[in-house]
């Protein structure tokens, strides 16, 4: 047994890709259609996201045994909003030009469903250990799946990546034309499809 | 299951630790982000007054300098009179509404834009900015919106430069010299607006025309607090 046991990587692995929160549970959409236009928010949302999902699950996994059952959703979601509050807060003192412009988001993190759902899931029942590598697991499959959206639809709506033109001006000057419909939220449900599509054309995997 | 006692003081205790933590933390990082937004407004007066542009290379540690030789800070009141001795650092414009903030590009001893806040509602938040005048207080020198909770990609577009770039050079005053603001057009000005029209309204963000009619509100509104003092500079000059 090394550094992390079989059932812990099996934790931190599943939903990065056959367990997905996003392509294949379908949660946590809303942000993700929201701060997807660019990459540099994308990229700062997923490190938000990171941040309260792992911590999330580990306090609620110290707590499990102490949770009195009839308001462990209380509890868990007050533990999720100080974490979030957290997190802004260290972006505005760190990060200010990117927290301006993640704007509402980072505090509407308090409602993906990911977070309360693991939370329920997994760390109320499991101990802490696999719960840390639960919420690490399904933030990184969250962030991915985010960062490949904003990098499609940066690149494909402003021409851009991490804010640097990327397109050259020729293109533009022989007809080309950013996709406009990239930067509005359909055009991230459009990407997810996708994404989605592709997943489980890799993966084999039919809803029953 | 639990005692309704346990499940009470379990509530207490997470609820006062989280409390307790997050007043901390607030507390310890309070002098960082208010250094960063004070930062961001006076990056933003540089920006509108067009400092930025001349000293492309500015960094945060040379904008300070640049800040502390250009600008000059004056509160004027509704008749457009210069209030001595008082600075905006030091006056609360919420309490004293008939005192503004003016802030003047000098280079030397010369005037050369007038910049004052401007904010209102957007679509769906309080958007703030800054505009600035030329020396004539009719010709846009620029303007900068820093912080809204607009759209991102659609209403939030109006904070890039690409979108501000446009009101340069617009002026606010009609050739009769009546104050007529600045119009946001919906979508593109059309090609067959006349000339004297066009040149006080710049073209809209497609998806963003409620942000844009926010803008155009408060945009009046504000310069019309101004008038007077802009009159006294354009009878002066």
């Amino acid at each position: 047994m090394g550094l992390i046991s079989k059932k812990n990587k099996r934790a931190l692995v599943d939903p990065m890709w056959d367990n997905n929160p996003i392509s294949l549970q379908v949660l946590g959409i809303c942000s993700a259609l929201a701060v997807t236009v660019k990459l540099d928010t994308a990229f700062v949302m997923s490190l938000a996201v990171i941040f309260v999902l792992t911590m999330s699950n580990v306090a609620v996994s110290i707590l499990r045994n102490f949770i009195p059952a009839k308001i462990r959703i209380l509890i868990m979601l007050s533990v999720i909003a100080t974490l979030v509050i957290l997190a802004d807060l260290i972006l505005k003192a760190l990060v200010y030009d990117i927290s301006k412009q993640l704007s509402v988001f980072v505090g509407l993190i308090i409602t993906n469903c990911i977070i309360l759902g693991r939370a329920e899931a997994f760390a109320s029942a499991n101990p802490v250990w696999p719960s840390f590598w639960d919420g690490l697991g399904n933030a990184l499959g969250y962030a991915w799946i985010l960062i490949a959206v904003a990098f499609f639809r940066e690149l494909l709506g402003s021409g851009k990546l991490f804010g640097f033109s990327v397109i050259p001006e020729s293109f533009y000057r022989a007809g080309y034309d950013n996709i406009g419909l990239m930067v509005l939220a359909p055009g991230a449900f459009l990407l997810l499809g996708i994404i989605i599509w592709v997943q489980r054309a890799i993966s084999h995997k039919v809803e029953e | 299951m639990h005692s309704n006692r346990y499940t009470i003081t379990f509530a207490l205790v997470i609820c006062v630790s989280c409390g307790v933590l997050l007043a901390v933390v607030a507390e310890t990082l309070r002098p960082a982000i208010e250094k960063n937004e004070k930062f961001d407004i006076r990056r933003n007066i540089l920006k509108a007054t067009g400092i930025l542009e001349d000293h492309p290379q500015a960094t945060p540690e040379t904008m300070t300098q640049l800040y502390e030789k250009h600008i000059r800070e004056i509160v004027i009141n509704l008749d457009g009179n210069q209030v001595p001795g008082k600075t905006p650092s030091e006056t609360d414009f919420k309490k004293e509404k008939e005192l503004l903030p003016v802030y003047l590009r000098m280079d030397g001893d010369t005037v050369k834009a007038y910049c004052f806040p401007v904010s209102g509602k957007g679509l769906w938040s309080q958007i703030e900015g800054y505009l600035a005048l030329g020396n004539d207080a009719d010709h846009i020198k620029g303007i900068t919106f820093y912080k809204h909770g607009e759209t991102p990609g659609l209403g939030g577009e109006i904070s890039t430069e690409e979108y501000t770039d446009q009101f340069k050079g617009k002026t606010i005053f009609d050739d009769s010299g009546n104050m007529v603001s600045i119009t946001i057009a919906k979508g593109k000005i059309p090609e067959s607006m006349p000339e004297d029209h066009k040149k006080h309204m710049v073209d809209g963000i497609s998806g963003a025309t409620l942000t844009g009619k926010g803008i155009n509100v408060f945009l009046a509104e504000d310069l019309k607090k101004y008038e007077p003092y802009l009159r006294q500079i354009r009878k002066q000059g």
